[in-house]
């Protein structure tokens, strides 16, 4: 019995908190269990984005990767090679002295090295490139399925912590990021208004590059022919966009910033970013302005052109600006972004699912409503059919409610608006339990028990049943927990907890109190 | 002292009796309802479809629907339906999946944040790729799969084989005529449909179970009581409560469905709606069809146990 009423105080000072505004609810002693209920994305308002990583932008960014680390490795230890070409995953070359082979071996043995694996391959190393080198002296670096999974796996693994580093800088509280699956991560932001800008701050990849502007020919002479060998054509973000033949060697990245603030220019007053690098940054990037004095340099974020200055005088002192027709707001955009760091390969928005706050506050009236209008038709219904045991029976469902509120709370499980349904349905279902046992009750009394024999017989038959019935329910509950999502899990957490506190209190709140009023008055006869 | 009465005492309503009817109406309605399914369809919406939905409120008196509508068909999204919900100044916008995968659904929000831009409040966007639809469905599917599987195990091993598939096709025939309602009234059939199938899985194998627990009892009881008495006299203690729970989940569910504002009313419906069929199958369907899986064969029944008897002498 001490058990019973123990569990029951427990649930009802989970539930508590969430009568109390928020403040009185954070000074609630910690010692007790729960805090305030968790409310849904389409209770509070919010964003919810499943974005996915691009496999595609991640397997084009490797190949580009490796035919560079092919071309220094090679040129390293001066070894002399033709044709070097890229096709889906292979990257290939042919070597022009075939005596080279095992020097070649030796010089690209560092990128076949295995890469650490991560969950996917239980923490063992993973072999991402495979190396071939033929006796004709053709070169094949193979990039291997488990390799572009384990990029993928850490693709996202990376992406998480740049987009919970942009998300942050929007200063919302309590953004939700999480992988899920293979190559997918869920970004539920509460309380947005406005999701597009977040939209707009995720799907950036944000991957800034200095370059040199190449000066053998014109963008449009290149747009004409081909560019030379080692450039590629990119354009600018005027309109229309201006083509500039760029160097594909990059002087310095995004990696090798250390900080990024919006600013305005002194002269024009036009918004910019200003930048700073890292030591690294700042001794390559001195070096390269040191050496191209007087040639065009070009800053590039995600392969477009913002800027092409010329470089007057060496840059040695590890920080700049970047300005580029730019607003107030795409400046401060910029830097967020810049800070961030850049993801490591594109994300695509999946499902997108925002409610705004208006709708969500209106649900939860809507459910208020619903909720008090059922409960109290329910309670009524019960007295009605039942009388003082229809009354005993409204303490349980009362107490069972408070429960679910408590047990909720100490989960920290999130109410949607399908599981305030799911509560409000609990409430309909809630009093079987009570009625199957009185039911039975009226039974046993009628074949001629006495009072006490059939409140006793009518609980230890009805358990059965109610137990059978109940755990078909749970059961869909659980699947239902298990392959939903979203809105969808909170009705089954709703209903799973539900059928549980409906079966505790049916046998134990309800029965305690049946006891001591038995005890009290030794009735005679039942009087249901 | 019971204040209202639902049933009276010890009914002895011959249940069995109306299978003659209940049967032949619950396979014409099976027929009907998947002829319904095949024909019309469900009206999916787009966690399976894929595609955008928007709902805005003006705030500056009723909407123009017409305006709207007119508006929006000028960007050329292809099937694009405005819809009042719930409230004048309320309006539901569903547009269908564009071509050309995951980003050419984000620009269409981008379009109609342009065009729509006077005195609007965006209260809710929802858009789902191919990629993600595609899943939903499976997962929906295998959901109700994977339940009426678990269940059916759970029952053959607590009961006998025949209570299992009696229940399982009881519950089916539950499924089977909501979706057919669903295709009807061409509600739309979201994941929160998905949702409400699965609680009336779990709410017409509750009143099911209910009643064969007390066959079961009953089974134990009377060995030489024919089949389709036992049934009735279960069904009938079991009647009180079979109508005072399903009276205080609709009391529960009708609260929901009027007050609790338009976005989970289908969902409130289809559940209401199974609510009823399921209390009608349990004691129309799940309980004649034990007479038909043999569950006793009422002269077999009456041989074993005289040999009982002969044995035990």
């Amino acid at each position: 019995m001490i058990a019973i009423v123990l569990t029951v105080v427990v649930g009802f000072l989970a539930a508590v908190p969430n009568l109390m505004s928020t403040e009185t609810a954070n000074r609630w002693p910690a010692w007790i269990p729960g805090g305030q209920l968790v409310l849904g994305l389409d209770l509070q308002g919010g964003a919810h984005l499943l974005l996915q990583v691009e496999r595609e932008s991640l397997i084009d960014v490797r190949m580009e990767d490796l035919r560079n680390s092919l071309r220094t490795s090679l040129r390293d230890e001066r070894i002399g090679y033709t044709g070097l070409t890229v096709d889906g995953q292979t990257v290939q070359a042919r070597l022009r002295d075939t005596t080279q082979i095992e020097a070649a071996r030796t010089a690209l043995q560092e990128i076949v090295e295995p890469i650490p694996g991560g969950l996917l391959s239980g923490g063992l190393p993973v072999t991402e490139v495979t190396l071939d080198i033929a006796s004709n002296g053709v070169i094949e670096l193979v990039l291997t399925v488990e390799g572009v999974a384990q990029r993928v796996s850490s693709a996202v693994d990376q992406s998480i912590e740049v987009i919970r580093r942009r998300v942050d800088e929007l200063g919302t509280t309590e953004p939700n990021i999480q992988r899920q699956g293979e190559d997918r991560i869920l970004v539920q932001v509460p309380g947005l208004e406005d999701p597009q800008r977040l939209k707009d701050l995720l799907q950036q990849t944000a991957r800034l590059t200095f370059r040199l502007v190449s000066q053998e020919m014109s963008g449009e002479q290149a747009l004409q022919g081909r560019p030379p060998a080692g450039t590629a054509v990119l354009f600018s973000s005027d309109d229309p966009p201006i083509p500039y033949v760029i160097e594909r060697r990059e002087i310095v990245s995004g990696e090798d910033l250390t900080d990024a603030q919006p600013g305005f220019d002194q002269r024009t007053n036009e918004p910019l970013v200003t930048f700073r690098f890292n030591t690294t940054g700042a001794r390559e990037f001195g070096r390269a302005t040191t050496e191209n004095v007087g040639r065009p340099f070009a800053i590039i974020l995600d392969e477009e052109v913002i800027s092409a200055p010329v470089i007057r005088e060496p840059i040695l002192g590890g920080s700049g600006q970047i300005s580029g027709n730019f607003s107030v707001e795409t400046a401060n955009d910029l830097a967020i972004l810049l800070r961030a760091g850049a993801l490591p390969a594109d994300l695509t928005i999946v499902e997108e699912r925002t409610v705004g706050p208006g709708l969500g506050q209106d649900s939860i009236e809507a459910g208020e409503i619903a909720g008090i209008i059922a409960a109290v038709a329910v309670l009524a219904f019960m007295v009605l059919s039942y009388g003082l045991f229809g009354v005993f029976a409204n303490i349980a469902l009362t107490i069972n409610i408070v429960m679910i509120m408590g047990v909720l709370s100490m989960l920290q499980a999130t109410l949607t608006l399908p599981g305030i349904a799911g509560i409000i349905l609990t409430i309909g279902m809630a009093v079987d339990a009570n009625v199957l046992i009185y039911e039975r009750i009226r039974e046993e009394a009628r074949a001629g028990r006495n009072a006490i024999a059939s409140i006793d017989a009518g609980y230890k038959r009805a358990l059965g049943t109610i137990l059978d019935a109940n755990i078909t329910t749970l059961i869909a509950a659980v699947i239902l927990f298990s392959l939903g999502s979203g809105p969808i899990r909170g009705f089954a957490v709703t209903l799973a907890i539900g059928i549980v506190t409906t079966v505790f209190s049916a046998f134990t709140v309800n029965r305690l109190i049946v006891a001591i009023w038995v005890r009290r008055r030794r009735p005679s006869t039942v009087p249901i | 002292m019971r204040l209202l009465k639902l049933v009276p005492d010890d009914t002895k309503i011959q249940f069995m009796r109306h299978r003659n009817w209940s049967f032949p109406l619950s396979v014409l309605l099976i027929i009907a309802s998947l002829g319904l399914f095949f024909v019309n369809g469900l009206n999916l919406g787009i966690d399976f479809r894929g595609g955008t939905l928007i709902e805005i409120k003006t705030t500056d008196g009723p909407a123009e629907i017409g305006e709207i509508r007119d508006l929006l068909s000028t960007l050329n999204l292809g099937d694009v339906q405005v819809q009042e919900f719930g409230a004048p100044d309320d309006v539901l916008i569903r547009i269908q999946q564009q071509d050309g995968g995951e980003k050419a659904q984000q620009e269409v929000i981008e379009l109609v944040r342009g065009t729509l831009t006077s005195d609007v409040e965006f209260r809710r966007v929802e858009v789902v790729g191919p990629t993600v639809s595609g899943e939903l469905t499976q997962t929906g599917i295998l959901a109700v799969i994977a339940s009426l599987g678990a269940v059916l195990i759970y029952i053959w091993l607590r009961f006998e084989w025949q209570f299992a598939v009696g229940a399982v096709i009881a519950t089916m025939h539950d499924v089977i005529l909501t979706i057919g309602m669903l295709s009807l009234l061409q509600l739309e059939f979201s994941l929160a449909s998905i949702a409400a199938v699965l609680t009336i899985v779990g709410y017409s194998l509750n009143d099911t179970v209910v009643v064969y627990d007390r066959v079961r009892e009953k089974l134990r009881k009377y060995k030489r009581l024919p089949i389709t008495d036992l049934l009735d006299l279960a069904i009938n203690k079991t009647l009180s409560r079979t109508a005072l729970t399903s009276i205080t989940t609709l009391l529960a569910l009708g609260a929901l469905y009027i007050f609790g504002g338009e976005v989970i009313a289908s969902f409130t419906f289809a559940m209401i709606w199974g609510v009823a069929i399921g209390t009608y199958s349990s004691i129309f369907i799940a309980a004649p069809l034990l007479i038909f899986l043999k569950l006793r064969n009422t002269d077999a029944s009456k041989d074993t146990e005289d040999k009982e008897t002969a044995s035990i002498a």
